[in-house]
């Protein structure tokens, strides 16, 4: 499939040449777990199996506490309880559910920069980048709108302001943000739906996930080092590759495990902790708290969100230039969604012919100030609206856009990359030393 | 609709501390209490959870309802553990409740929840221990959290024992201040005292240690199902690092026979 040779499934006995020439079902299994793997990918690459192992993780958890679980404002926060107090190990089938849009988050966090880091979104990578930015958009839409449904606090205020978002569009927002809600503020038709949702959109992720391992299973996977396979024959690819099992699949598992004990640790001990406090206190629509943080893994875009106020000469030259109807308010939410799009934009923004970063000198660095800037973002996120931070959030979202928007396509043009290896064989033989060298015929 | 409202209200007041707790008012003064049931193998104490619901029942039940618990739940191993004839017992000297199909008050029995009671508006005290956080630092991160815990059932005790003595009048509501309090006045009246409840086995009754039970019976009124959680947890723990080695070796093994020796 990959466009590398390799050996293909040959039906054998009677039987399996009999499926094969009605349904090649198994020929296609065979090919995608056998494709040819440059046998240089290192940790960095783990994150695909975690995301995969993530999303199965929360559809049987979430398919299980929906058994329990009632989307009504009048009864949600007490079946949570329920299924909490009543249920058989309904506290830890939730608990992993919870933790597990967390996990979920980090993996996905880490396989972005990943890609960003060693140029995973260049050609011919472009419909996989683009198919795993829509699975992130899906994912956050999926994760913002399960944190509704225990409809606590945190959940229906941050309901309220996130919808609201919607509806600082100019013209069609209010509609937008009436449709969402199934009213003119959260209530129970906007529970409804969020539940509603919150089921479907897993399916839809899944189905994307299928056609993002499809993109890089035709392009075959990028490698650190970025250079490709070689094609010509078989006997070559196999110099540069192996195939991805038992062998990936191994080190993928054993990447998963180590994950998971620190996953475990968490659920089992300080469950919580990433969650907020306020959302233990049932939802009170006349109650406002002082201070609506989103959850952990939005906190990057929300500080990007509330950077750009009036007083921002950018939004104010916006302002004037549509005449008011790009205000303080739709800035914000354009320059959200803008960060992430900013993202999806990579493979054509970066300029460089070098895939990887990891032959980048300039490059590296700014790559680490963005991963800085990420890190600064979220904290940010999760501060007051006032001064100093307002100020720092401005800083750190203009980074954000100018790495993208400035710093990609100047580096190209200016950047000097250094030398890189020839093949993928060379490279991992750096690494290992060749085998034919380090034990010498006997 | 009207109840809802009403009952929404009654929450609206008690929030209103709460929510500028959520911002993080600099000068509350949360107490680092040690409490039994901290950290990975930290366990609750089964007398001091005795002593936190008898504090409950004779104290903070005439205003505060428990409604997300129980009363059945008091026999449950790693909670009270209280034996099943005694909970039959508490439960029927305790409480009433209002029984639909009666049409009348009945005494409480074990299948009941602990009853609502937002009769002086109240928070239920269910998930109080779970829906405060006493520690939020440094610079807002968390951080001290995974050394402390989330400080819940050491903002309950902080706020015991937190009254300095003052109160002030303000439209009609008298409000004590309290040093561990949101913006460091409280509508509540110092509810605990020196020797306020006798324990049968003797046991301290000082202010401190009232603070204590109580928040520890809170603390699994709110987490009935932490001792499971963190054997679980560990369990889990142990066999995945198990399971992790097992595979460290196997893809040793399994990629040996395609790497050389390192050369530098």
């Amino acid at each position: 499939m990959s466009g590398i040779p390799h050996d293909h499934y040959e039906p054998k006995t009677g039987a399996e040449k009999w499926l094969h020439s009605r349904l090649p079902v198994v020929g296609l299994i065979y090919d995608t777990i056998m494709i040819p793997t440059p046998k240089n990918l290192n940790w960095w690459w783990i994150w695909g199996i975690v995301l995969a192992f993530c999303l199965v993780l929360q559809i049987v958890t979430g398919i299980i506490l929906v058994m329990h679980y009632t989307p009504h404002v009048d009864l949600a926060f007490e079946s949570v309880e329920h299924i909490m107090r009543n249920v058989n190990g309904g506290h830890m089938i939730r608990y992993v559910h919870m933790n597990g849009a967390s996990l979920f988050f980090v993996a996905v966090y880490i396989h972005i920069f990943r890609g960003l880091f060693y140029g995973s979104y260049k050609a011919p990578r472009e419909i996989t980048w683009i198919v795993g930015m829509l699975i992130y958009l899906l994912m956050m839409g999926t994760a913002f709108m399960g944190y509704v449904l225990p409809w606590g606090q945190m959940s229906f205020w941050g309901a309220t302001v996130i919808t609201g978002l919607f509806g600082a569009i100019p013209l069609v927002g209010e509609p937008i943000q009436t449709l969402l809600l199934g009213g003119p503020a959260v209530d129970n038709a906007t529970l409804n739906r969020f539940f509603s949702l919150h089921y479907l959109l897993p399916f839809v992720i899944a189905g994307l996930v299928i056609v993002h391992i499809w993109a890089f299973h035709t392009t075959g996977n990028n490698n650190p080092t970025g250079v490709d396979v070689r094609k010509g024959s078989k006997e070559e690819a196999e110099k540069d590759t192996l195939p991805f099992w038992p062998y990936f699949v191994i080190k993928d598992f054993l990447g998963l495990a180590v994950v998971l004990v620190i996953f475990w640790a968490i659920v089992g001990f300080m469950p919580n902790y990433l969650g907020h406090p306020d959302n233990y206190i049932p939802a009170n629509p006349l109650v406002t708290p002082a201070h609506i943080v989103p959850e952990w893994y939005f906190l990057p875009f929300y500080a990007i969100l509330r950077a750009f106020t009036g007083e921002v000469w950018v939004v104010q030259f916006a302002s004037f230039v549509t005449g008011g109807i790009v205000d303080a308010k739709f800035f914000g939410v354009l320059a959200m969604f803008g960060a992430i799009i900013a993202m999806a934009l990579a493979p054509w923004l970066d300029t460089s012919t070098v895939r990887s970063g990891k032959y980048r000198p300039q490059f590296k660095w700014w790559f680490l100030l963005l991963v800085i800037d990420f890190f600064a973002l979220m904290w940010l996120g999760a501060m007051p609206a006032e001064e100093p931070y307002a100020t720092f959030s401005l800083i750190a979202s203009a980074y954000w856009f100018g790495y993208f928007f400035v710093i990609l396509p100047l580096l190209g043009v200016i950047e000097k990359p250094d030398a890189m290896p020839a093949t993928i064989e060379d490279d991992f033989n750096a690494h290992y030393g060749k085998k034919s060298d380090a034990s010498p015929a006997e | 609709m009207f109840k809802k409202l009403v009952t929404g209200a009654a929450f609206a007041l008690a929030m209103i501390p709460a929510a500028s707790f959520a911002a993080g008012g600099g000068e509350q003064h949360i107490e680092d209490f040690a409490f039994s049931f901290e950290g990975p193998f930290g366990s609750y104490d089964q007398n001091q959870l005795q002593r936190g619901l008898q504090i409950y029942t004779e104290v903070c039940a005439s205003c505060h309802g428990l409604r997300l618990v129980p009363i059945r739940t008091l026999s449950d191993e790693g909670g009270p553990q209280l034996p099943e004839d005694q909970v039959r017992a508490y439960a029927a000297d305790n409480f009433s409740i209002y029984d639909a199909a009666l049409d009348e008050d009945r005494p409480a029995k074990p299948t009941d929840n602990f009853p609502v009671n937002d009769g002086v508006g109240a928070p239920d005290l269910s998930l109080m221990a779970k829906a405060r956080a006493g520690f939020h630092g440094p610079y807002g991160l968390g951080i001290n959290q995974l050394v402390k815990g989330m400080g819940g059932p050491e903002y309950i005790a902080s706020l015991l024992t937190g009254y300095t003595g003052e109160t002030k009048q303000e439209a009609g509501t008298t409000f004590y201040e309290n040093t561990a309090f949101p913006g460091g006045w409280i509508s509540m009246a110092p509810p605990l005292s020196d020797e306020q409840v006798e324990f049968i086995d003797g046991h301290a009754n000082d202010l401190h240690h009232l603070s204590e039970d109580i928040s520890a019976f809170l603390m699994w009124t709110a987490e009935p199902k932490m001792m499971d959680r963190k054997q679980a947890g560990l369990v889990g723990v142990l066999f995945l690092t198990l399971l992790s080695v097992l595979l460290y070796l196997t893809n040793k093994r399994l990629w040996a026979p395609h790497k050389g020796k390192k050369q530098h």
